[in-house]
């Protein structure tokens, strides 16, 4: 089977985010910049599936030049071959990252489209929902469990209250949980020969897609800062000031 | 401009209380943007939460009852909340930010053509300028954003909209007639609750949180149980601690889990990494126990103690008792 991935670049999930004093953007001196983790979980899962079932696993990301780096990990993870889409994340929204992803859906014709559940610079949970709808296919989102049996594929999610089960048909798209699988890491002579892997590069424009945004971030600023707490010194203490100071016990 | 219609959820064919903060910024952005809003409930059987969200002041309640609803599935639900916004003629979608909106919502945007907002936190401007703030980047930094179509959908952070009540006047109930197209593509194939006597995360006035520090689960519940009995508490948990299995999925507190703002949060053996801050910082007050004094929670904590917890807990719970 033909499964499809992407390999968004994201800051540093453990990064802690300071907005420019101007609030046009955030401080990015300094920052790294990793594989977003719920496309790693993306791409094991669809490395694995593939290694179980035979076919190929083709990564995509959209980003600037250096995206190129993290499309290499996904490379690296087991996928055959990439595809970077140029354009930088001040040009994207999650429609437009949909519409391009819709495109490339298209072109490659994939048994099985699986994304991030979110990317963690945006937080959006946005793009893999869009692209099923822009191409009429099922969906299921938050995968924590996947199975493919024959031409369907079982999904559980995480949902609020639980497990939920669906069982769909094939092509569908997936989003990745965390806790859908531990992700390899890449060994070193598997970096390797991901440098010498095919990636197909090209713009939005090449692809005929509308660069129109539907949505545009037009401030940031730094969320309020909560004042400073105490330390106490015995559950005596703690409990007190629950009772008489916070008077929430 | 055309009206707000916010979607209802429900659960066991009952009403979810998050769907009041979406009926609470519906109001405020019926206000500022000079429309009318009404309420959708979608569902098989859905008599009774109509009636129960007719007291909000709404300008109609909409149902479209339908068999091939019962089950939610995404692609199904989408095709007829889209097609109820355009017969009613809303240009404005909403729900809450939970796992059901965070599913449903984007597909609705992509068949309306709308541009759609995630986790709007709060409203700014008026009709020719509207501008609505969300958290990027684990609730670090706030984007103030503005939609460039003429139709917009939202998720909407149930934590910064206090809950609607009822007491604004009756609004009609109108049985909307909405073609209900099941592709057949997706089997709901089951549904496995997390069974808890506990309140819902999302609800509790008081949360208490269990992390790594409790080792397992007999050190998790042997800990966590009394405290939340306490209080009448809801359990949350880190991620740490969920993927280990030790407490279910939907208790992870976070930025990729659930947001919760209670009266009293009570951090328990949790080091208080950004993703987990993400989720529970604008609770009004946080008491934090780890036995390491330069854990990150302190810094968000109003009250910290540096004890081990399977001292301090039952000493804790203990005292409270004693009155
Ligand atoms: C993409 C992504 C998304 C994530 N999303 C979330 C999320 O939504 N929610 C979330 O919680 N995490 C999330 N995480 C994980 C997060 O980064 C942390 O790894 C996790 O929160 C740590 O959990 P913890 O605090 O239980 O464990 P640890 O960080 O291991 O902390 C354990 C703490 O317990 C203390 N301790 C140990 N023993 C005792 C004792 N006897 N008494 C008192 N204290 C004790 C220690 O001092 C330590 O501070 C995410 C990570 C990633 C990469
Ligand atoms: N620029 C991008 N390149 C590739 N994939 C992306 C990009 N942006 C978002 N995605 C995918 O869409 C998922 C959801 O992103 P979002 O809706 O932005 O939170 C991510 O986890 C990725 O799988």
């Amino acid at each position: 089977m033909k499964i499809l991935v992407t390999a968004k670049r994201v800051t540093d999930p453990d990064a802690k985010i300071r907005v420019k004093p101007d609030g046009t953007g955030i401080e990015t001196a300094g920052l790294e910049y990793k594989l977003n983790p719920f496309c790693e979980n993306a791409v094991e899962a669809a490395v694995s599936l593939v290694e179980q079932n035979g076919g190929e696993v083709v990564a995509v990301t959209i980003g600037d030049d250096s995206a190129t780096i993290n499309l290499r990990t996904a490379l690296a993870m087991g996928a055959e071959r990439g595809i970077h889409v140029k354009a930088s994340d001040t040009e994207l929204d999650s429609d437009l990252t949909a519409r391009i992803l819709a495109k490339v859906y298209e072109d490659e014709k994939p048994d099985l489209f699986i994304l991030g559940k979110q990317a963690v610079d945006g937080d959006s949970n946005q793009v893999g929902q869009l692209v099923a709808e822009y191409l009429g296919l099922p969906q299921a989102c938050f995968a924590s469990k996947m199975e493919l049996n024959g031409d369907r594929l079982q999904v559980t999610r995480e949902v609020d209250g639980g497990l939920e089960t669906l069982d769909l048909s094939l092509p569908a798209v997936v989003t990745a949980d965390l806790r859908l699988n531990e992700p390899r890491l890449p060994t070193l002579p598997n970096v390797l020969k991901a440098k010498r892997k095919p990636v197909d590069v090209k713009t939005p424009a090449d692809m005929g897609v509308d660069t129109t945004l539907k949505v545009v971030t037009v401030a940031y600023e730094a969320p309020k800062e909560r004042a400073g707490g105490i330390k106490v010194k015995t559950v005596e203490e703690l409990v007190d000031k629950l009772r008489n100071e916070a008077k929430v016990i | 401009m055309g009206d707000i219609l916010v979607i209802a959820e429900t659960y066991e064919g009952k009403l979810r209380k998050v769907t009041l903060s979406s009926i609470a910024f519906a109001k405020e952005l019926a206000a500022k943007a000079g429309v009318g809003y009404g309420i959708a409930v979608l569902g098989k059987d859905v008599g009774d939460v109509a009636a129960e969200v007719a007291g909000f002041g709404a300008k109609a309640v909409y149902t479209v009852d339908d068999p091939a609803l019962e089950n939610y599935v995404a692609g199904t639900w989408a095709g007829a909340v889209a097609g109820l916004a355009e017969q009613v003629g809303a240009d404005f979608v909403a729900a809450t930010t939970s796992t059901f909106g965070r599913d449903l919502l984007p597909r609705v945007a992509a068949r309306l053509n709308a541009g759609m907002v995630s986790d709007v936190m709060s409203v700014e401007g008026d009709a020719g300028d509207l501008k609505f703030k969300r958290p990027m980047w684990a609730g670090n930094v706030i984007g103030t954003v503005k939609v460039t179509t003429p139709k917009a959908v939202f998720s909407v952070r149930g934590t910064e909209f206090d809950p609607a009540t009822p007491g604004d006047g009756a609004s009609p109930i109108q049985a909307a007639q909405v073609t209900v197209a099941d592709d057949g593509k997706v089997r709901y194939a089951g549904f496995a609750a997390t069974v808890s006597e506990r309140p819902d995360l999302t609800e509790a006035s008081v949360v208490v949180a269990g992390g790594r520090g409790l080792k397992d689960k007999a050190g998790f519940d042997g800990i966590m149980n009394p405290l939340a009995d306490l209080f009448g508490a809801a359990i949350g948990a880190t991620r740490a601690v969920v993927d280990a299995g030790i407490a279910p999925n939907d208790l992870q507190v976070g930025q990729t889990g659930k947001v919760v703002a209670p009266d009293l949060y009570i951090a328990v053996a949790l080091s208080g990494a950004i993703q987990h801050l993400a989720g529970m910082k604008n609770s009004k007050v946080i008491v934090a126990i780890n036995k390491d004094e330069e854990a990150p929670v302190f810094s968000v904590a109003d009250y910290g103690l540096v004890a081990d917890a399977f001292k301090a807990v039952p000493e804790f719970i203990e005292l409270v008792k004693k009155g």
